[in-house]
């Protein structure tokens, strides 16, 4: 994709074709319509945040990609080409990897097991290997947080540092082409959260397309390429994080605002 | 993420503050809930010896324990799995009823009409038509379960009531007998056991693989660089493990066959009859139940399914989005507890010779029994096959002690029902005291 007159025109490392389109993408709960026509976009090696009051609709979106709810209409494309997500397994067999915000970790077994969990490697004869999927966790670990040492207890008895390494095992490990993370350093403290960003960012660098939902706005603005802002069910705008404020991307979130109407009273208004 | 800011996690866990016998059970590995469980059933053995005056623990009394203990334990490693994923089933006892009512209508009034009365398949045909009879009942219930989403609960209850109605509606009520002769076999008695001799290389056999896992686990840790459990624990289960076996097995071949029937066997094999005894063996029900065991603990823990029904248990949504197939599985998990339904269903009525119309009757409660005295918890994602057959012992234990002591039927309810409450109590003091 080529440079384009208005607001894409700064963008930094887009080009060719995304890995991640979605277009058009609506999901109705009842009457309440939770996604309303919504496109974005992800290319390799970049993140784009998604954010949005609660309620936006961030979540759903993201979880019509990674098969946790299928969309009610709308088109998704993985490298140009259209896919259909109806299910977890579906979107994992494409490279799309989620990390959730309740890490969706089962408390009563041991972290191998949750790296593993729906991926159990087997013996020849079928059986569960665990010294095999044990050793692949260690290696794992050793990489992403070489503190970790219990392999062997139900995860319920680790801390929460502890198991958001384990969920995020369990996303990497399998050669992620997309990776998706719901408020990842929501539940952590500051070491915690920095150690996140430091994998974040070496993701980026591997060439992941990374979704990243978050409500620290410093978050975003530290981490992400793009900004893609939500409000009730709609898409407000994408931006390029360089080319606007923080200021502006809060009057997207909060009024609905383009980043170019933002006036000096809204952004008044947002201090007050 | 990832940093450990308590010092506590993030050295390794063997390192013990002192030396007791908790960091001796870690250094092993060993549930310190299923030794509880051991120490338990130790003490009501001896309780129940001394209270006896010493005809608790013979080799004739320990025998008829492991026989009474067969059908509830083969139901029970099935309801380990039932509530492990969130589910109950409180229809076991009628379903036990229907299925059994069904295979001994099938054995002697159906197939002799067709196959000609003593056909050496009707056995056979009709164990299997009973399992599949299990199997399409327990998935009928997980269906409604898993796909349209009524609570187990509710399903099970309705099943309690109409399961027994169904058996009581094939048979008008009416005791059903007698039982193929080669089915009945199945459930134990003086010609239903193995023989002394096949329990002896059975129990051979059972610690030759038990010193063949311990040896195995250490090749895979070596090859993986693992820590070692010290070679002095591994060699402490290995005598200990082999010790109980062939102890056990010692004692319960102690256990003769009656005079007459020695006699009998003896001078058949062209011998003199003086008085010899003949070990019975274990009974059929018996090598069943361990079988059943067995395989269950195999799919508990080696099989990718029973993986899944902890996960469930533990978190169905984080399974779900796992990519399991939840309701598949959990319509599996009512599949197999049917067909264990089906195996304790064949054992009951081959031991009594009979399907009469109180078959099963109360067996839900007991079963349930089992397997939560075992250490199954019943908020789901918790439990152990052999935990449930050794729940299932205790809970005969204590029944057979009290009505060898001539208690009272409505005191033994009584201390059933508190030792029930008193082990789930237990084992949640002992839970919230270790996480």
């Amino acid at each position: 994709m080529t440079a384009t007159a208005d607001l894409g025109a700064a963008r930094a490392a887009p080009s060719g074709t995304p890995l991640v389109e979605m277009r058009d993408i609506r999901v109705a709960f009842g009457g309440v319509h939770a996604v309303d026509g919504v496109t974005v976009d992800l290319y390799p090696g970049e993140v784009v945040a998604l954010v949005g009051g609660n309620g936006a609709g961030k979540t759903t979106l993201i979880k019509t990609l990674s098969g946790a709810h299928k969309a009610d209409s709308g088109q998704i494309l993985i490298d140009g080409k259209p896919v259909s997500i109806t299910n977890p397994r579906d979107a994992r067999d494409l490279g799309v990897e989620t990390i959730y915000q309740t890490l969706a970790l089962a408390d009563n077994i041991d972290a191998p097991s949750n790296v593993f969990l729906g991926r159990e490697l087997r013996s020849r004869f079928g059986t569960l290997d665990d010294t095999a999927m044990e050793s692949e966790t260690r290696e794992l670990m050793s990489r992403l947080n070489p503190r970790f040492q219990n392999f062997k207890v139900p995860v319920s008895s680790l801390s929460g540092g502890q198991r958001q390494s384990v969920a995020i095992a369990r996303a990497v490990h399998f050669n992620a082409r997309v990776l998706i993370m719901d408020e990842p350093t929501a539940a952590l403290g500051p070491a915690e959260t920095e150690e996140v960003r430091q994998l974040i960012r070496q993701l980026r660098q591997e060439g992941l397309g990374i979704f990243l939902i978050s409500h620290d706005i410093h978050d975003v603005f530290d981490l992400s390429d793009r900004i893609s802002v939500m409000l009730q069910g709609k898409l407000v705008g994408t931006v390029n994080k360089t080319d606007v404020t923080q200021d502006e991307v809060l009057a997207m979130i909060i009024a609905g605002k383009q980043p170019g109407d933002v006036t000096e009273e809204d952004i008044a208004d947002l201090h007050r | 993420m990832a940093t450990d800011v308590s010092p506590t996690t993030a050295a390794p866990t063997e390192q013990p503050k002192r030396r007791s016998a908790g960091s001796l059970l870690r250094s092993m590995e060993i549930d310190p809930r299923l030794l509880g469980m051991i120490v338990a059933l130790a003490a009501i053995w001896i309780i129940f010896q001394v209270a006896s005056g010493g005809t608790f623990l013979t080799p004739r009394n320990l025998w008829n324990l492991t026989v009474q203990t067969a059908s509830v334990g083969i139901m029970a490693t099935g309801m380990v799995l039932v509530i492990v994923s969130r589910n109950i089933d409180l229809s076991v006892g009628s379903m036990l009823a229907l299925v059994g009512t069904a295979m001994a209508l099938l054995q002697a009034r159906i197939l002799p009409e067709w196959l000609g009365l003593g056909h050496p398949m009707i056995w056979v045909i009709t164990l299997l038509a009973g399992v599949a009879l299990g199997a399409v009942i327990g998935a009928f219930q997980g269906f409604i379960v898993a796909y349209v989403g009524v609570p187990a609960f509710i399903v099970t209850l309705g099943g309690l009531l109409v399961w027994r109605g169904v058996a009581w509606w094939l048979s008008s009520g009416q005791t059903i007998a007698p039982m193929d002769p080669r089915f009945s076999v199945l459930g134990g008695g003086s010609n239903g056991t193995i023989g002394g001799t096949l329990t002896w290389v059975l129990a051979v056999l059972v610690c030759v693989g038990l010193i063949a896992v311990l040896v195995n686990g250490r090749r895979r840790k070596k090859k993986y660089d693992f820590a070692l459990r010290p070679l002095w624990a591994d060699m402490a289960i290995g005598v200990v493990g082999c010790g109980l076996v062939l102890g056990g097995v010692y004692v319960l071949n102690q256990y003769p066959l009656p005079a007459n029937l020695a006699q009998r066997q003896i001078e058949a094999e062209g011998g003199t009859y003086t008085g010899q005894e003949i070990p019975l063996g274990l009974a059929n029900p018996v090598v069943i139940m361990l079988a059943v065991g067995l395989i269950m603990a195999f799919i508990a823990t080696r099989l990718r399914f029973g993986r899944y029904v902890f996960a469930i248990g533990g978190n169905p949504e984080a399974a779900n989005l796992g990519g399991i197939k939840t309701r598949w599985t959990i319509v599996r998990v009512f599949m197999l507890m049917g067909i264990l339904v089906a195996i304790a269903a064949a054992v009951q009525i081959a031991r009594l010779n009979a399907a009469t119309s109180g078959l099963g009757q109360l067996n839900e409660l007991y079963v349930i029994a089992a397997a939560v005295i075992g250490g199954t918890s019943l908020s789901g994602g918790v439990g152990t096959i052999p935990g449930a057959l050794l729940g299932a012992l205790v809970a005969q234990s204590l029944q057979s002690g009290m009505v060898l002591l001539g208690v009272d039927a409505p005191v033994q309810d009584i201390v059933v029902g508190i030792v029930l409450v008193t082990a789930v109590a237990l084992d949640s003091i002992y839970r919230r005291r270790v996480t």
